[in-house]
């Protein structure tokens, strides 16, 4: 089999990096691997736990369902671009307040997905953030916290 | 677990994508929203020799407006999700859309992708089937155009040939004084279907059903349109009795296949319900467009 190397050149919460990956190397591999960025989990590889997500040209997308290779050129958000240095963002800062993570595994990805469900959902009530939060799964907090903390999170951010 | 080794072919425009697959034929596979395709190489179910990643194709992507709606087969769930005409002149794919996994999958995602994919459990297959949508084929010799109803063959299975790709879907605009309905039962938000249905409901002049189609996903090896029950409202005012006897009409049309978490009379059960919601609410809305179209 091939072992063909490509040159990719990705811009990771606003810096860039310039790498040679095999093209079967997965984003989340990727981001994990070759640039040391942990935050970003694994648990399923196959689109189903959220753990992955990360924003791929402003949106949110599963790492794992994607080529690293097919992220030349194109711009990422991982959960390490969240804080602004020591400041946790307000998402961040509701979840630690309503205790919204144990083991932490699903919390990047929740943070993720989350913060670009609030950036477009500045009032959303109960049930809009549970739908929003229906892929990514938690096996600890069974959600409840999650919810506040999201809650939380809009009423602040609304100031 | 991690996929195979492949060899990655980036296809800036459509005759780069179509030469090499003539070149490489069912050794290569097109790479499109991957939220299918790279879950199975994950787990070696599928071990294509060389990817097409069409994603830089810039044509393929976008929905035009004309006698019918046309949408390029790279348009994304989200678009479609956001845009309006699809939302004024095709409200049941506005409907449906919000059932089809999470949004991070719908940021990925492909409508021709999902096609092309043929799960018998999607919703878009039953809606494409059930709106009368036709696929255009192309390959770098050929062009053509083939129905929905042609299109899907079976599970996983369609009309594409090993050098052909799906570029564009076409919908017909619905007549006048239509309604349309889908509905789904999924275990979660966001999780396949274990019944699904697509009903469109058309008036006639005298206010009686003069068009009605009446499709399901998730019961059959793939998208099953129920010709007796829809056929057994035409020329009828929609009345519940009506609405139940094209139930029961579906239901005994089908044979679901059954899953762990529903069993063959539970599908069939579920598709019976919610038929004669869906027509019921499609029939609704077609006398509410022809209220405001007088
Ligand atoms: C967690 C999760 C939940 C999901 N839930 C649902 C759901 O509820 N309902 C649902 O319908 N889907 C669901 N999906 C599947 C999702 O909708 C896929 O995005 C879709 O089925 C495939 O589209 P894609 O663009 O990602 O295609 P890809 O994965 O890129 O491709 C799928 C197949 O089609 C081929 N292909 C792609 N584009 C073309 C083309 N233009 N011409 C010819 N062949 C082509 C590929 O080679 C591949 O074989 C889910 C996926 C995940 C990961
Ligand atoms: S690891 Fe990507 S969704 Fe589970
Ligand atoms: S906190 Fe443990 S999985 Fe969510």
């Amino acid at each position: 089999m091939t072992t063909e190397r490509h040159a990719i050149s990705v811009t990771v919460n606003g810096v860039r990096h310039d790498k040679t990956v095999e093209a079967r190397m997965l984003l989340s591999d990727f981001i994990r691997h070759e640039l040391l960025l942990s935050g970003t989990h694994v648990g399923c590889e196959h689109g189903v736990c959220g753990a992955c997500t990360i924003w791929f040209d402003g949106f949110p997308a599963r790492s794992c369902l994607m080529f690293a290779v097919q992220a030349d050129g194109h711009d990422i958000a991982t959960v390490e671009g969240l804080a602004d240095n020591d400041k946790l963002s307000p998402l961040q800062q509701a979840m630690h307040e309503a205790h919204g993570l144990q083991c932490g595994y699903c919390t990047p990805g929740i943070l993720m997905t989350m913060s670009h469900f609030l950036a477009s959902n500045p009032a959303p009530d109960e049930q809009a953030v549970r739908e929003a939060l229906s892929g990514n799964l938690c096996r600890c907090t069974g959600y409840q916290h999650i919810v506040d903390a999201v809650l939380l999170a809009a009423e602040r951010m609304r100031g | 677990m991690k996929p195979a080794s492949f060899k990655y072919i980036l296809a800036r425009t459509l005759d780069d994508a179509l030469a090499a697959k003539t070149e490489h034929g069912d050794e290569a596979r097109f790479l499109a929203g991957g939220q299918s395709l790279v879950p199975t190489m994950n787990f070696r179910l599928a071990q294509p020799a060389i990817l097409i990643d069409i994603n830089p194709i810039a044509a393929l992507s976008g929905v035009r407006d004309g006698a019918s709606i046309r949408i390029g087969a790279l348009t994304r769930y989200r678009m479609l999700e956001a845009d309006p005409l699809i939302a004024a002149r095709q409200p049941i794919l506005r409907e449906a859309l919000p059932h089809i996994a999470h949004p991070q999958i719908r940021n990925r995602g492909t409508l021709g992708g999902n096609l092309a994919h043929a799960d018998p459990a999607s919703e878009m297959p039953a809606i494409m089937l059930a709106l009368g949508a036709r696929m255009r084929l192309q390959s770098a010799a050929n062009d053509r155009w083939v129905d929905a109803n042609d299109f899907f063959v079976s599970a996983m299975e369609t009309a594409l040939r090993p050098d052909e790709m799906l570029t564009e879907i076409d919908i017909p605009d619905s007549p006048p004084g239509t309604g349309t309905c889908f509905m789904e039962v999924a275990r979660r938000q966001g999780d396949f279907a274990q019944a699904g249905v697509a009903a469109i409901v058309t008036l006639g002049a005298d206010g009686k059903c003069g068009g009605v189609r009446l499709a399901f996903c998730g019961v059959a090896e793939r998208p099953f349109h129920a010709d007796a029950a829809a056929q057994s409202l035409i020329g009828g005012d929609g009345s519940d009795d009506s609405f139940r006897q094209a139930a029961e009409l579906a239901m005994a049309a089908l044979n679901p296949p059954g899953s762990t978490h529903a069993s063959a009379g539970y599908q069939r059960h579920l598709a019976g319900v919610l038929a004669r919601r869906a027509l019921t609410t499609a029939h609704a809305r077609a006398t509410t467009e022809v209220r405001r179209d007088h």
